[in-house]
């Protein structure tokens, strides 16, 4: 006795992968992440984006609240949106992790990251980059004869750009924070 | 102050094994009569056993073993506990703070080893927080979607002196939302008034709801007369002989409950989570179905299939509320559709998919199956079974009429689960007829546990069906590496007789299926454990089996289907 056969043909595929149903789109949001500031918690945070395969781009932490004993993470993730909603329903799962924000979703939402660049050059390149600190308004925050420390804060693009501008101009070693972000209005 | 607070979250039996690094504990346990300590033979089974009592009794299960290695051999069954979401709580003892982070004797990193297999956990550092946190596990195991917690103890926190203070459920940050939201229930319920072809997918998150959650779901189910399949996790939340009853459904469930899922046009899943075992092929799941899911976890819903209707709450308050809409709203439902549907139904039904021939030579494992079944039916019995062809036959041919009388290992299937549950469910349950479906294999991983059994006197029921291999393990390697039986049987497997009555328990052996009455007879009428040695065919398959990477309506009924079934695709999905 055969069971019935009515769709054929797709089965070469893995089950894991075959999600038609679900869009492919690749979509970048930021998380904020509002937890109690008990041992571990950044670990459980992390450990959840390791153990299930998710991506994390940028990851702060501080504490938020000294009194309340709250810290805020704010995560900036990619993802399938079915994947981004599965993140935000299993952060929201961990029992310290008191609120979850898409701020992505609920936004308006403004994003600020700092960044320190060192620039180690002299003549013409040295004062290439001091111009262009001038213009992306870094300031200045150390300087030797041969180099310059650069501090620079706004959204992740504005950095990348330049630290793409700094790179030919003797770009040797750059930091980040990563980013931190707030919805804009009440 | 440990003894204490058990005794305030009305804990009555511990499953352990002392150590080290949890002395003071044990001192405080061996001064009191309230509470019973079991000693296991092995970590494992503690908190198997903890599994067992906790699946069977509603309540948390709890487990008190030592550091290092104490901790580590429960990561196995935390890990069980939180695939199956059984609440447990584990105490493990710790080095001495101050010793914390030095490779002291014993040290392990439990909290960092049990994170991500436990629902949460604790590091004690400080004794006057130890009753709070001790309170706080037991409500963050039992609330929401149950799972299990841990609680690591350092040796000097448990010498210390601190302030105790009670229980209060609502002192705690975790409060799970119970109530589902009223709109999409009502949502549901207009979808049931209008569906043609519904079925009811039921799961162990109607189990994990408490017995009331059961009682509604049967009212819900002959109100509206729709069909209900569970999933194995869910078997006996309706009972097995309720006229709306499918059977199980999914990879190795039964043909009608599998073809229903597929033709449905509504899908009302109660407590599931779309597990792999369930959808198959994802892309061929149930296509034709608006797609209603209630679940207290939000991460059950949209993490497989794509739900139309979410309802995020407990199985019974939603269940209430939704029977409360529906009748106010007339109770409605398109009869005559359904009684065409159940008409359909009827037609898989006659397939007899279960269907086997039993010979007069060797002990077909079904048969013994629908033997032991129909012999134990009638009585006060509980179910555990280990892992492979014995646990899905067994889920097959016995039938379960009430919850919590059904304990598996469903998402990470742990060979050497279903002794130490057996254990736990007799401690919970002294008078009643406790049976272990096991397979030889399976059941060799936790057998040191003969010893608890005896001690305690036990009477549990070792029914292993000895096929003399990795049954399950052969079947694949039949249907998909060309039956190439790589490693997949044992060559020297003991004499469970001499076993049992080397432990000082019973032991019988039966092979000829002309006995296998009156041996099962011996078995359940003989007060004490038994192993009962069941030799059957070597070779059988267990049918229905929906190969991997498949639709629900490409499902393998017999040997005859299975040549080349299973392409490339396939393969690489377990
Ligand atoms: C060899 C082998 C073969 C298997 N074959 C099959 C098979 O053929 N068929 C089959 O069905 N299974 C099979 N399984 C089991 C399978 O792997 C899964 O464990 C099982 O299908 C999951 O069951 P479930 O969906 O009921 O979920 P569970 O794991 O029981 O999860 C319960 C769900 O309910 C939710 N929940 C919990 N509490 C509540 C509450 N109070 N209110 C609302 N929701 C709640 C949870 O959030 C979760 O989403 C097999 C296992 C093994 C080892
Ligand atoms: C701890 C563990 N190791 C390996 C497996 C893989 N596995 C699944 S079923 C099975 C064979 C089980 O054999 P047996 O207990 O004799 O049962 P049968 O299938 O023969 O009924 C194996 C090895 C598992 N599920 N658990």
């Amino acid at each position: 006795m055969s069971a019935l056969h009515i769709k054929k043909g797709a089965s070469k595929h893995s089950a894991y992968n075959l999600r038609p149903t679900f869009s492919d789109l690749q979509e970048r949001h930021t998380i904020a992440v509002l937890v109690e500031n008990e041992p571990g918690v950044l670990a459980r945070v992390i450990g959840l984006f390791s153990g299930r395969g998710y991506n994390i781009e940028s990851l702060t932490v501080a504490e938020v609240d000294h009194t309340g004993h709250l810290s805020r993470i704010t995560i900036v993730t990619t993802g399938t949106p079915q994947v981004i909603e599965q993140i935000k329903a299993q952060l929201g799962r961990i029992v310290p992790v008191h609120e979850v924000h898409d701020l992505t979703v609920e936004g308006p939402s403004v994003e600020r990251e700092l960044a320190m660049l060192k620039v180690v050059g002299d003549g013409d390149k040295r004062v290439e980059a001091l111009r262009l600190a001038d213009i992306f308004r870094a300031n200045v925050v150390d300087s030797t004869l041969g180099s310059f420390v650069f501090e620079i804060t706004g959204a992740p693009e504005k950095i990348d750009a330049f630290a793409d501008l700094m790179r030919p101009l003797g770009l040797a070693e750059i930091a980040r924070t990563g980013v931190a972000a707030l919805l804009r209005g009440e | 102050m440990l003894v204490q607070a058990l005794k305030d979250q009305g804990v009555d039996t511990v499953f352990g094994y002392p150590g080290g690094a949890v002395l003071p504990i044990y001192d405080e346990v061996f001064q009191q009569n309230d509470i019973r300590h079991v000693l296991v033979r092995h970590e494992q089974g503690a908190v198997h056993a903890a599994e067992g009592y906790a699946r069977s009794t509603g309540k948390p299960g709890v487990v008190l073993v030592t550091s290092g290695p104490g901790a580590t051999n429960a990561v196995t069954g935390l890990t069980d506990a939180l695939m199956d979401s059984i609440p447990i709580v584990v105490f493990t003892g710790q080095v001495p703070t101050f010793m914390i982070g030095s490779d002291a004797f014993q040290e392990a990193d439990t909290i960092g080893i049990t994170r991500p297999c436990t629902k949460h956990n604790w590091l004690v550092k400080d004794t006057d927080r130890l009753s709070g946190i001790i309170h706080e596990a037991f409500h963050v195991a039992t609330s929401g979607r149950p799972g299990p917690v841990l609680v690591d103890i350092p040796k000097d926190v448990q010498f210390a002196t601190g302030t105790y203070t009670k229980p209060s459920p609502t002192a705690s940050r975790y409060q799970p939302r119970l109530k589902g939201d009223l709109e999409e229930i009502t949502e549901l319920v207009a979808a049931m008034e209008k569906a043609k072809r519904p079925v009811f997918y039921t799961g162990g998150g109607v189990i994990n709801s408490g017995p009331a959650a059961s009682q509604l779901l049967r009212e819900l189910v002959e109100a509206t007369g729709f069909p209900i399949t569970s999933t194995l996790m869910g078997l006996g939340c309706y009972p097995a002989s309720g006229k709306n009853w499918l059977g199980m459904l999914g990879m190795h469930g039964l043909y009608e409950a599998n073809l229903a899922m597929h033709d449905c046009d509504l899908l009302i899943n109660i407590g599931a989570r779309f597990d792999d075992r369930i959808t198959g092929r994802i892309d061929a799941f149930s296509p034709k179905s608006i797609k209603a899911h209630i679940d207290i976890d939000p991460s059950s819903i949209n993490k497989v299939i794509k739900t139309d209707i979410p309802i995020v709450g407990d199985v019974a308050h939603v269940l209430e509320d939704l029977l409360k809409v529906w009748k106010s709203r007339g109770r409605k439902t398109n009869a005559e559709a359904v009684a065409k549907w159940h008409m359909k139904i009827d037609e898989w039904r006659k397939v007899d998919c279960l269907a086997f021939t039993a010979s007069d030579k060797t002990i077909k494992p079904q048969q013994a199956l629908a033997r032991l079944e129909a012999l134990t039916r009638d009585r006060d019995r509980y179910i555990t079974t280990e892992v492979g062809q014995h646990q899905m036959w067994a889920a097959q041919y016995l039938t379960f009429e009430d919850p919590n009388r059904w304990m598996t290992s469903g998402g990470l299937g742990t060979m050497g689960y279903g002794f130490p549950a057996s254990i736990g469910v007799q401690m919970a349950h002294p008078e009643s007829l406790v049976i272990n479906v096991a397979g030889e294999a399976s059941w060799l991983m936790n057998m040191q546990e003969m010893g608890t059994a005896v001690q305690y006197r036990l009477p549990v029921k070792q029914f292993i069906l000895n096929n003399e291999r990795l049954g399950m393990v052969r079947q694949w390697q039949e249907l998909l590496h060309g039956e190439r039986y790589s490693h997949s049987w044992s060559e020297a497997l003991p004499d469970f007789v001499k076993l049992a009555e080397a432990f000082g328990a019973k032991g019988i052996i039966c092979k000829d299926p002309a006995d296998l009455d009156d041996a099962i007879m011996e078995m359940v009428n003989y007060d004490g454990p038994v192993i009962f040695d069941c030799l059957v065919e070597k070779h059988e398959n267990c049918f229905p089996m929906i190969p991997s990477g498949k639709a629900h309506n490409e499902m393998l009924l017999g040997d005859a289907e299975t040549q080349g079934v299973i392409q490339a695709g396939g393969a690489v999905l377990v």
